[in-house]
C-alpha cells in the first residue's frame, strides 16, 4: 500500500518539479525554434504516458494487493488487448518521430546562400576563420602548423591569402544571416556549443564537419566545449557576439588576413636592447631577476608570452588591481614602450638572452615534493612534464624561474588579482587551475616540486621550435 | 529419441572433496556464480565511492585538493567503465546467469564446467589489471568510459600512457572471460534443458539471459578489435583511429586514421551492451513480479518475442549515440527510425508487467518492492530515451546532464533495483536462510526514493545546457546560482544513497547466520530452482533423478487447484490445466 502511495506522490512530485523547475531551455537565439517545438511535443506525449502508466500501476497495486483468501485471476494472454496496446504505442511513436524527422530534414538541408565561417578547436581554446573577399577558404594541413601559422594554412595557396583569421576565443557573427558553420580540430575531438543556438556538432581532427544556423538575437553568448577533450575540457570556453550585419562587417574588416599575419615585423632584438635598459634596472642586466625588488627572472621565457604579458600590462588587463602593488608598477613601466613594435622588439631581445639561474629568495620552501608532484600532473598538460613551458599551449616555462614569484602569482590567480579580466583567456584558465590548490600547503608543495625541475628543459623539443619567431 | 548427457548420469558427479576444489578452483556453477557476484559487488563498491567523490567536487568545487581535474576525470572514467562492464555485465550474466541457468532449466551444471571456472578466473584477472591502473605511473585513464581517441592516447588526458594501456588490456581479458562464459550459457540453454523444458516453457529470466548472452557474443568482438587497434595505435604507432594531428602543438607521426571509426566500433558494441544489461533485468523482473503477484506473467509469448525483437534491433541503432559526432547527418534519419521502433517492444514489456499485477494477488515483499521500483524508474528512463533517440531532440541535449540523468535512470538505477530484488528473491535459495525483512524494506525505501532524487533533477540541469564531464561549471551567462544549489542537493542524495547500501551489506552478512531457515520454496514459486531436493542445492542440483517438466513456468493461481502455484515439474492432471498447450509447442 505504501508503495502505491509513494508512486502517486512521486508522479506528483515529478510533475510539480517539472512545472516549477527554474531550469529549462535557455531563451533561443537561433532559427531552430522547431527543435524547441519538437521538445514541447515530446514533453506532452511522454509526460502523459509517464503519468498514466504509473498511476495505473499504483491503482493496480492498491486494488489487487494481497488480502486474506484472495486469489489471482488466471489469464495467460489477451490477444485483443495486446494488439490494441501495440497499435496505440506505434501511433504514439510515429507522432513523435514524424515531426522529428521533418525538422531533421530542415537541419540537413543546408541553404545555398549560407555564409561560411570556420571554427577551429585545439586543446583548450577556440579560434575562427572567415574566407575573405574571394569567399573561398585556403587549404589547410597539419604539417603547416607553426607559431607563425597557427591555422595551418598552406602558404602557397592563393585562396588562403585573404582569409580573415581570428586568433581569439571570441567571434562576432551577423544576426539574421544563415551561417554554415565549418568545424575543424587540430588535435582531439571538441564540440563548439552555444546552448542558445540549440544545434552543435563535434569537431573531428582529419575532417571538416558542418551544420547551419541563423542567429536571430543580438547579444553575447557563452561557448562551451561539449565533447570531452582532456583535462582542460571544462576550461575550453569562448564567446559569440551576435551583432547587426554592419557591425559584423566592420569587425571582420579589423581582423587580419592571413597575408598580413605573414608579413615580417620591423621588431628586432637590437631595437629591443635599447628599450631593455629600463627593464634591467629591476629585472637585472641578464634578466636574472631580483627578489629584493620583487622582480622575477625573465630570461628563458619565450617571446610570445613576454609580448602577451606586456600588452596585458599596458591595456589594464593585468596589474590594474590595487592589491597588486608590483603589478601596478609594472603596468606603469610598460607604458615606457611606445608601441606594439617596441613591445615585440623588447620581447624578442629578452627571449634571446641566455638562460641564467634565477636569484633565489631568502625564504625556504618546505613544501612536500611528492604531493607537489602529484598535483603538478594537472599543470604538466600545458606547462610540460619538465616545466619547460609549451608555447603552443600558451603556457610559460616554470622550471628554473623565480619560485617566489610563481608562488605569488598562484596566490594572485586564486584571489582574483590576476587572470579575471574577460579578455585574458589563458589567465581565466589559470584562475580555475590555481583554484584546485585549495589548502594552505598545496601551493608550496607544487612550487617545491617545480624547484626540482631545474634541469632538462633544454632537452625538450617543445621549447626549441617556434620560440622567438 | 531420449538422450542422456554425461552430466545427467548421476553416478558420475565428481563431487569436489577439498575446500580448494569446492570453493576456490570450483567448477560448480553455483560457486562460480557466487564468486562472480562477490567480485562484481566488491569492484562495484569502488565505483560507488568514485561517484561519491565526483559528486563532492560538483557540489563543492575548489574544496578538495585531492579531487583535481586529473583525478576527477579518472573517477568519471573508472566509475562508468566499472559500473557498466565489471559490475552490471559480470553480475547479471556471470552471477545470475551462472546460478540460475542450470537450476531453472533442470540441468546438473553448465555443459563446460572447466571453461566456466576459467571464465571466472579470467574475469578476476581483468578486474585486477583494471584496479592496478590506480597504482600505475600517471594513474588510470581519464578518457571517459567511451575511451574516444585521439585524446585517450595523447598527453592532455590523464593516464594517457599506462592507464589506457591497462584499461585496454583489462577489457580484452574481460572479453575473453565473457566469451568462455557466454558460449557456456548459450550451449547449456540449447543442449542441457531437462525433459519437457521446451524453449517456450523457459522462465523469462532464462530467456533474458540467453538473448543477452548472444548479444554479448556478437557485440563484444567489436570492442575487442577496437581495443586491439587502439593498443596498436598507442604502442606501435599505427594510425587506425589517428589522423594527422597535433599533440601539445607538435605534429605527430600519425596520418590517415579515423576517430569516428572507433566510435562506430565502440557503439556497435556499446548499444547492444545496454541490452546485455537490460534483457537479463527484464527477464528477472518478469519472474519476480509473477511470483510475488501470484499471477502468471501476462502475454508470455509476446514477452519472449519482445526480448528477441529488442535483441535484433539493438544491433541497428548504435549510431544514435553519434548524432552529433560528425558522421554524415543523413544517418540521423535511419537511426532515429530504428531507435524509436525499438520503443514498441520495450513498451509492450512495460504494459505486460503492469498487466501482470492487474487482477493479481500482490504480496508486497522486498523483491516485489524492488520490482515495482524498477517499473517506475524504467518508465521514466525509457521515456527520456524517446527524447534522445529522436535525432533533433538529441542535438541540443547531447553531452549535457540530460544524458547523464537518462542513462543512469534507465541502465544504472533500473537494473540495480532489479539486481537488489533478485538478490533478495534468491537469497533464501543460495544460502538457505531468509534475509531480515525490516532491513530489506528500509534498504528499498531509502534507495528507491533517494536515487530517484539524484537523477530526476539532472535532466533539468541538462535542459539548461550544463555539459556533462565538466570538472567545474565556473561562471557562464546562462547557468543560474540555483543550479549549484541543486548540485549540492543531488550530492547530498547521492552520498546518502551510497551510505544506505551498508544496510544491504549488513543484511546479507547478518542473515547468513541469523536468518530464519528458509525451506526449499519460501515464495511458493513454480520454477525449477525452487524444487531442488536440498536447499542450498547440492552439487549436481537434483539428487539421483532430473526433474521432468510438464508445464510452463507461470502456473500461479490456476483455477481449480488448492495451492496458488503449480511447480513446473508437477504432472498435468486432465481437466485441471488451463494452459494453452497448443500455443506453446
Amino acid at each position: 500500500m505504501a508503495i502505491a502511495i509513494a508512486l502517486i506522490v512521486l508522479v506528483l512530485v515529478t510533475v510539480l518539479f517539472h512545472i516549477f523547475s527554474p531550469w529549462w531551455l535557455t531563451p533561443i537565439a537561433s532559427n531552430w525554434g522547431m527543435i524547441d517545438g519538437t521538445i514541447d511535443l515530446t514533453v506532452w506525449v511522454t509526460g502523459f504516458v509517464f503519468v498514466a502508466v504509473n498511476l495505473f500501476l499504483a491503482y493496480a497495486i492498491i486494488r489487487y494487493r494481497h488480502k486474506q483468501g484472495a486469489k489471482a485471476h488466471y489469464e495467460p494472454e489477451n490477444k485483443k488487448l495486446e494488439i490494441w496496446l501495440t497499435a496505440i504505442t506505434t501511433i504514439g511513436i510515429m507522432a513523435l518521430l514524424a515531426p522529428g524527422l521533418f525538422v531533421w530534414a530542415k537541419f540537413v538541408a543546408m541553404p545555398e546562400d549560407a555564409m561560411e565561417f570556420e571554427v577551429v578547436g585545439q586543446q583548450w581554446e577556440w579560434s575562427y576563420r572567415f574566407p575573405g573577399e574571394d569567399g573561398v577558404f585556403g587549404a589547410v594541413a597539419a604539417r603547416f602548423y607553426s607559431g607563425a601559422n597557427p591555422f595551418g594554412l598552406d602558404p602557397d595557396d592563393p585562396a588562403g591569402q585573404d582569409d580573415r583569421l581570428v586568433a581569439s576565443n571570441e567571434v562576432t557573427l551577423p544576426v539574421n544571416v544563415p551561417l554554415k558553420v565549418l568545424n575543424r580540430s587540430k588535435d582531439v575531438l571538441h564540440n563548439f556549443a552555444v546552448p542558445q543556438f540549440r544545434v552543435k556538432m563535434d569537431m573531428v581532427p582529419g575532417m571538416v564537419t558542418s551544420y547551419w544556423i541563423t542567429p536571430t538575437r543580438t547579444g553575447t553568448f557563452d561557448v562551451l566545449c561539449m565533447e570531452l577533450c582532456g583535462i582542460g575540457h571544462y576550461l575550453m570556453r569562448g564567446r559569440v557576439v551576435v551583432a547587426p550585419e554592419a557591425d559584423f562587417n566592420q569587425w571582420l574588416g579589423e581582423q587580419p588576413t592571413f597575408a598580413q599575419t605573414q608579413e615580417q615585423t620591423t621588431a628586432s632584438a637590437a631595437a629591443g636592447e635599447q628599450h631593455y635598459v629600463t627593464c634591467a634596472a629591476c629585472h637585472g642586466a641578464q634578466g636574472e631577476g631580483n627578489p629584493q625588488m620583487n622582480s622575477p627572472k625573465i630570461a628563458g621565457l619565450d617571446q610570445s608570452y613576454i609580448e602577451r604579458q606586456l600588452h596585458h600590462f599596458r591595456s589594464g588587463v593585468r596589474g590594474a588591481s590595487p592589491e597588486d602593488t608590483f603589478g601596478q608598477q609594472m603596468a606603469g613601466m610598460s607604458n615606457v614602450l611606445p608601441d606594439d613594435d617596441a613591445i615585440a622588439s623588447v620581447a624578442t631581445y629578452i627571449a634571446s638572452l641566455p638562460d641564467v639561474p634565477a636569484i633565489a629568495a631568502d625564504t625556504e620552501n618546505e613544501g612536500n615534493i611528492s604531493r607537489g608532484k602529484k598535483l603538478y600532473q594537472n599543470c604538466a598538460v600545458c606547462h610540460g612534464d619538465n616545466g619547460q613551458g609549451i608555447w603552443t599551449m600558451h603556457a610559460p616555462r616554470l622550471a628554473g624561474m623565480s619560485s617566489w614569484y610563481l608562488s605569488t602569482q598562484l596566490e594572485h590567480f586564486r584571489s582574483g588579482i590576476r587572470g579575471t579580466h574577460k579578455t585574458d583567456q589563458y589567465g581565466q584558465q589559470m584562475v580555475a587551475m590555481a583554484n584546485i590548490l585549495n589548502d594552505s600547503k598545496a601551493i608550496g608543495d607544487v612550487i617545491a616540486y617545480i624547484d626540482t625541475l631545474d634541469q632538462g628543459q633544454e632537452d625538450s623539443s617543445d621549447t626549441a621550435t617556434g620560440r622567438g619567431n | 529419441m531420449e538422450q542422456v548427457a554425461i552430466a545427467d548420469q548421476h553416478d558420475e558427479h565428481h563431487e569436489p572433496t577439498s575446500f580448494i576444489t569446492r570453493y576456490i578452483w570450483s567448477q560448480d556453477h553455483k560457486v562460480i556464480a557466487v564468486q562472480y557476484g562477490l567480485t562484481a559487488i566488491a569492484v562495484g563498491l569502488i565505483a560507488l565511492v568514485l561517484s561519491g567523490m565526483m559528486r563532492l567536487q560538483l557540489a563543492y568545487p575548489e574544496s578538495f585538493t585531492f579531487i583535481n581535474p586529473i583525478a576527477y576525470y579518472q573517477f568519471v572514467t573508472m566509475h562508468g567503465m566499472i559500473m557498466v562492464i565489471y559490475l552490471l555485465t559480470a553480475l547479471l550474466l556471470g552471477g545470475f546467469g551462472n546460478y540460475l541457468i542450470p537450476l531453472m532449466i533442470g540441468a546438473r551444471d553448465m555443459v563446460f564446467p572447466y571453461l566456466n571456472m576459467l571464465s571466472y578466473w579470467f574475469y578476476l584477472v581483468s578486474v585486477l589489471v583494471l584496479v592496478s591502473s590506480f597504482f600505475a605511473p600517471g594513474g588510470p585513464t581519464g578518457a571517459g568510459w567511451t575511451l574516444y581517441p585521439p585524446q585517450a592516447i595523447l598527453p592532455g588526458t590523464a593516464g594517457f600512457d599506462w592507464g589506457i594501456l591497462l584499461m585496454l588490456i583489462s577489457l580484452a581479458i574481460f572479453i575473453v572471460a565473457f566469451t568462455m562464459g557466454g558460449l557456456n550459457y548459450v550451449t547449456t540453454i540449447l543442449q542441457a534443458r531437462t525433459q519437457g523444458m521446451t524453449l517456450m516453457r523457459m522462465p523469462l529470466t532464462v530467456w533474458g539471459i540467453f538473448v543477452a548472452t548472444i548479444l554479448g557474443l556478437l557485440a563484444f568482438p567489436a570492442l575487442f578489435v577496437s581495443a586491439l587497434m587502439m593498443l596498436l595505435d598507442h604502442v606501435v604507432g599505427t594510425s587506425f583511429f589517428m589522423p594527422a594531428l597535433l599533440s601539445q602543438g607538435q605534429l605527430t607521426d600519425h596520418e590517415g586514421g579515423s576517430p569516428i571509426l572507433f566510435q562506430h566500433l565502440f557503439w556497435f558494441f556499446g548499444h547492444p551492451e545496454v541490452y546485455i544489461v537490460a534483457l537479463p533485468a527484464f527477464g528477472i523482473v518478469s519472474d519476480l513480479i509473477s511470483t510475488h503477484a501470484r499471477k502468471n506473467i501476462f502475454g508470455y509469448r509476446m514477452m519472449v518475442w519482445a526480448i528477441l525483437a529488442i535483441g535484433v534491433l539493438s544491433f541497428i541503432v548504435w549510431a544514435h549515440h553519434m548524432y552529433v559526432s560528425g558522421m554524415h547527418p543523413w544517418f540521423g534519419f535511419f537511426f532515429a527510425v530504428t531507435t524509436l521502433i525499438i520503443a514498441v517492444p520495450t513498451a509492450i514489456k512495460v504494459y505486460n508487467w503492469v498487466l501482470t499485477l492487474w487482477r493479481g494477488n500482490i504480496h508486497l515483499t522486498v523483491p516485489m518492492l524492488f520490482a515495482i521500483g524498477f517499473i517506475f524508474t524504467f518508465i521514466n528512463g525509457g521515456l527520456t530515451g524517446l527524447w534522445l533517440g529522436n535525432v533533433v531532440v538529441d542535438v541540443p541535449l547531447s553531452d549535457t546532464y540530460f544524458v547523464v540523468g537518462h542513462f543512469h535512470m534507465v541502465m544504472g538505477l533500473s537494473p540495480v533495483l532489479v539486481i537488489f530484488g533478485a538478490i533478495y528473491h534468491w537469497y533464501p535459495k543460495i544460502t538457505g536462510r531468509m534475509f531480515n525483512d525490516t532491513l530489506g524494506k528500509l534498504h528499498f525505501w531509502l534507495t528507491f526514493v533517494g536515487a530517484y532524487s539524484i537523477f530526476l533533477p539532472m535532466h533539468y540541469l541538462g535542459m539548461l545546457g550544463i555539459p556533462r564531464r565538466y570538472f567545474a561549471n565556473l561562471t557562464t551567462d546562462f547557468i543560474p546560482e540555483s543550479a549549484q544549489d541543486m548540485n549540492i542537493g543531488i550530492t547530498a542524495a547521492a552520498i546518502f544513497v551510497g551510505l544506505v547500501q551498508i544496510l544491504f551489506l549488513i543484511n546479507m552478512v547478518w542473515s547468513l547466520r541469523h536468518g530464519k531457515p528458509a525451506g526449499g520454496n519460501p515464495w511458493g514459486a513454480t520454477t525449477l530452482e525452487w524444487q531442488t531436493p536440498q536447499t542450498p542445492p547440492a552439487h549436481g542440483n537434483w539428487g539421483p533423478t532430473l526433474p521432468v517438466v510438464h508445464r510452463w513456468a507461470y502456473d500461479y493461481s490456476v483455477p481449480g487447484t488448492a495451492e496458488d502455484f503449480t511447480p513446473q515439474n508437477v504432472p498435468v492432471s486432465p481437466g485441471h490445466d488451463t494452459e494453452d498447450e497448443e500455443a506453446r509447442t
